[in-house]
């Protein structure tokens, strides 16, 4: 699995899954994935579609439980952690939901600022400020902001959503598949918009992403999962760990053919099937 | 192997002891789902007030704009009152009797019922599908990444509007009702005026008043948790959502009817205990 790799700083884990399972009805999606998210490093998991990269990254943010294994934030288990100090722990979490998951009654500038209204005692002209700020810093103009998120293409949503994100000046950050369904401009104004945070400020990232241009241009540290139906029985579902020029390097038919889009080996299990 | 007797995935539900075995897994399931939704928003209820920005639009969703259908609705069901009561009481000569038959039963059983099954079909499962679309659409995940607790910001707004609405719903039903009711009898079916609220004014009680407004508010409450718990509990994509909706209807309605049996045999048990409840209105 890792070769050579050397995480940020691994004495300290920020979030740490341990022997996490993790289905819905009879499917089983995830099945014992450890994983450490080291801080200040941008953590970058590819996949096959399917194969749980966004189910991984709701057990990181504790949105979702794992149905066996722990999750551990900042070393202790939030299984034991009160609904309180889940609560504040969270907000140093900042989340870009795969379609934006903007509030659709809501404006843009109340979508930005929900965070800080919910959490933070602050002024109007206080959390203002914040909210024109952080539209400025992903490119949006201020008369977007008294608009709807039905208003806005896919990438100023996508844009928007991030504002959202980096609102609440949050310790991680996790994006699930931030360029999908942009044109390719707008998907390296989001791969900027994802270095610029990281540069901005001490900021974890977690991207999940199939896009072979962002794993290359924001990675650190690479894993790649692999769907648990097609997985030898006693095989590590995450199937390589590494830097993005290992994975693009990689021996392994499986991580050689995802990241170079070869479909040569599945589709013929596809015909088979 | 328990797991697989009992029957908990749909791939075992292969023979009908796998079957009942996933029915009664999947009921009692439901039900404890349901009573913890019902403690967390009574927690949320007791512990926070919501924001009156996310307030006043739910109140105005689901009280303004419920009026027009329940003006309409009540007012038919008065003149079909009317209308279908006529014919027996003129059978045996007490037709004069009409406006306490109309309003009886409007103002016991019909008004708090019909403006529960208007907001149930109205309201109830709008708030199914918008609580499930935000499901899907993961913006209840993003609720919570965001620091708020789901069920207080989107359930407490609407359990509150529902059960402080519908009693005033209900009264608007049953006052259109009877009006629409008198018009009919006074102008169409030829009845004096005075006799028909003459003979309204003794057979209500207050009792009967009253006992329409409390049925309202347990069946306001009911719609909204019902609604908003099938709402949270959708299923992916355009299909789970409908069919988030049409249970909200379906389960909220029979539940409205279970509990408007049982109320109203409380309320008769009550007038027996307390004859002076039957005084007349006015």
């Amino acid at each position: 699995m890792s070769e050579n790799f050397t995480p940020p700083d691994e004495s300290s884990p920020i979030i740490e899954l341990r022997g996490c399972s993790r289905g819905f009805g009879a499917m089983q999606v995830l099945r014992d994935i450890s994983l450490n998210v080291y801080r200040g490093e941008t953590l970058v998991l590819i996949g096959e579609s399917g194969c749980g990269k966004s189910v991984t990254t709701k057990l990181l943010a504790n949105l979702l439980e794992p149905s066996s294994g722990e999750v551990f934030w900042n070393g202790q288990p939030v299984s034991q952690m009160s609904a309180e100090q889940m609560r504040k722990d969270r907000l140093k979490l900042g989340y870009l939901f795969q379609g934006g998951a903007m509030f659709d009654s809501l404006s843009v500038y109340e979508n930005v600022v929900f965070g800080l209204r919910e959490n933070r005692k602050m002024s109007e002209a206080d959390m203002r400020e914040i909210a024109f700020t952080r539209l400025r810093e992903v490119g949006l103009p201020a008369s977007a902001a008294q608009k709807f998120p039905s208003e806005l293409s896919g990438g100023m949503r996508k844009r928007a959503a991030l504002a959202r994100a980096l609102a609440m000046s949050p310790e991680i950050i996790i994006y699930d598949e931030p360029t999908t369904g942009l044109d390719p401009i707008m998907s390296d104004v989001i791969n900027e918009l994802i270095l610029q945070a990281r540069s901005a400020r001490p900021v974890t990232s977690i991207v999940v992403t199939h896009d072979m241009t962002t794993v290359k241009r924001v990675a650190t540290r690479v894993v790649m999962l692999f769907p648990l139906a097609r997985l030898p029985q006693n095989e590590s579902q995450i199937i390589f760990e590494g830097t993005a020029e290992q994975a693009f390097n990689h021996p392994d038919e499986r991580v050689h053919d995802f990241v170079h889009g070869i479909s040569g080996k599945r589709l013929q299990e596809l015909f088979a099937a | 192997m328990a797991s697989s007797l009992l029957g908990n995935s749909p791939t075992d539900r292969t023979t009908p002891i796998h079957w009942l075995g996933w029915m009664l897994l999947t009921s009692v399931r439901t039900v404890g789902d349901a009573a913890i939704f019902t403690s967390t928003v009574a927690l949320g209820l007791a512990t926070r007030r919501s924001r009156s920005a996310i307030l006043w639009p739910i109140f105005y969703e689901i009280g303004c704009r419920s009026m027009p259908v329940i003006l309409i609705t009540g007012g038919f069901i008065g003149m079909v009152l009317a209308v279908q009561s006529f014919d027996q009481l003129a059978a045996i000569g007490l037709q004069s009797r009409l406006g306490s038959v109309v309003n009886v039963s409007l103002v016991k059983e019909l008004g708090p019922v019909l403006a529960a099954t208007m907001l149930a079909g109205r309201v109830g499962s709008a708030m199914a599908a918008e609580i499930g679309t935000m499901k899907v659409t993961e913006q209840i995940d993003a609720l919570q990444a965001l620091g708020a607790n789901p069920v207080m910001f989107l359930v407490c707004p609407r359990f509150l509007a529902c059960v402080l609405l519908i009693p005033a719903l209900t009264l608007l039903a049953d006052g259109i009702g009877m009006l629409s009711g008198w018009y009919l009898s006074v102008q169409v079916l030829g009845i004096s005026s005075h006799l028909y609220w003459f003979y309204s004014d003794s057979y209500i009680t207050s009792l009967d008043i009253i006992s329409g407004v409390i049925k309202s508010i347990f069946f306001g409450g009911a719609i909204a948790l019902v609604a908003c718990h099938r709402g949270f509990h959708c299923s992916s994509g355009a299909e789970g959502v409908g069919r988030a909706a049409t249970e909200a209807f379906v389960c909220s309605f029979i539940l409205v009817l279970a509990m408007d049996f049982l109320l109203g045999v409380f309320f008769i048990q009550l007038q027996h205990l307390l004859p002076s409840l039957r005084s007349p209105l006015l």
